[in-house]
């Protein structure tokens, strides 16, 4: 992981850079795997390492593959990056390890998900019913963040449909007041 | 232009029916294995973007024309907040599942259920709906 973030900083031809990415996914996924985390790296493999690679292919075809040279290099962002980097590795310091059955984070509500999920909410898989029942709340949420995003690339980018990606710059204010019904129907006469 | 390329289109017509029925098995499998309504959702929706990627985006948008990802999108959603609501009319909190059958453990079970369904259904819509908004772009 640490060769292909390296190489991701250093190659310039961003579509090199893109797969590099899903490999640093796919790689974090195996990662996962060791760590007993198969639902974490099946997400990872499928959106890392898929989906948001051929999304970044999709947004290379409409920009430049390759990346612009920079100027002078900034002293400052460096200092910022070392010594924010200093502080994160700092704060691992203090994690309890890997494992360690005393962790905080296994003191609480754990041991009533994995010891009573099984009579209170069914399912067999823990993550599961964690995700669903007892933090619905938070998955829910998610789900709206799907969904926004979605809305917001439709809004955005879902008027143009290849034709003319160049708008008349007349129609923009009305559409800018966020009328979903005009916004349709301009989109269908267009088509 | 992908005319030319017999093995993607024959390998790509092979998996884009596996692909699907994997991301089911995902769907309705996640309470005894890993997966879920996440996972599935996304691998649903990359049948369609291979689809998209060999046989072009025109061809992949009359096999899911916009409206119907539309739908998927608020289906979801709402599928997933109804399940909610409904565990309040039967008397419970809200997403409290326990109520919605004869006894908790049956409710638990479909309220995972369908919440799943409606996660799957709006993640599935909202990665096609990105891709193809996407891939429908010129330069």
């Amino acid at each position: 992981m640490a060769v292909t973030a390296f190489g991701l900083i250093r190659i310039r031809n961003l579509f090199a850079v893109a797969m590099l990415f899903g490999v640093f996914s796919l790689v974090a996924a195996l990662l996962y795997v060791i760590m007993d985390a198969v639902d974490v790296a099946f997400t990872e493999a499928a959106v890392g390492a898929g989906i948001t690679t051929v999304l970044m292919l999709g947004t290379l075809a409409l920009t430049s593959s390759v990346e612009k040279t920079h100027g002078p290099r900034n002293l400052l962002a460096m200092a910022v990056v070392l010594v924010t980097g200093a502080g994160l590795i700092y704060g691992t310091l203090d994690m309890p390890a890997y494992g360690d059955p005393d962790a905080p984070i296994h003191r609480h509500v754990a041991d009533r998900y994995i010891g009573k999920s099984g009579a209170e909410v069914g399912p067999p898989n823990v993550v599961t019913s964690v995700l669903a029942s007892y933090r619905g709340y938070d998955t829910l949420g998610e789900v709206t963040v799907i969904f926004t995003a979605a809305v917001g690339v439709l809004i955005l980018l879902g008027r143009g449909r290849g034709r003319h990606t160049r708008r008349r710059p007349e129609d923009e204010p009305e559409l800018w007041r966020g009328d979903e019904r005009r916004l349709r129907d301009h989109r269908e006469t267009e088509l | 232009m992908m005319n030319r390329k017999p093995v993607l289109r024959v390998n790509a017509k092979l998996l884009i029916p596996a692909i699907l029925l994997f991301a089911l098995y995902v769907q309705f499998h996640g309470d005894f294995g890993p997966g879920g309504g996440f996972q599935a959702g996304v691998i649903f929706a990359s049948a369609f973007i291979l689809y998209a990627l060999i046989f072009d985006v025109n061809n992949a948008r009359t096999a899911m024309p916009p409206w119907v990802m539309r739908t998927m999108l608020a289906t979801g959603v709402l599928l997933y907040a109804g399940v909610g609501v409904a565990g309040m009319m039967m008397g419970g909190n809200y997403l409290d599942y326990s109520v919605l059958a004869h006894d908790p453990l049956h409710g638990q079970h479909w309220g995972i259920f369908l919440v799943e369904l409606g996660v799957g259904i709006t993640v599935a819509g909202a990665m096609i709906t990105i891709f193809f908004t996407f891939a429908g772009q010129k330069r």
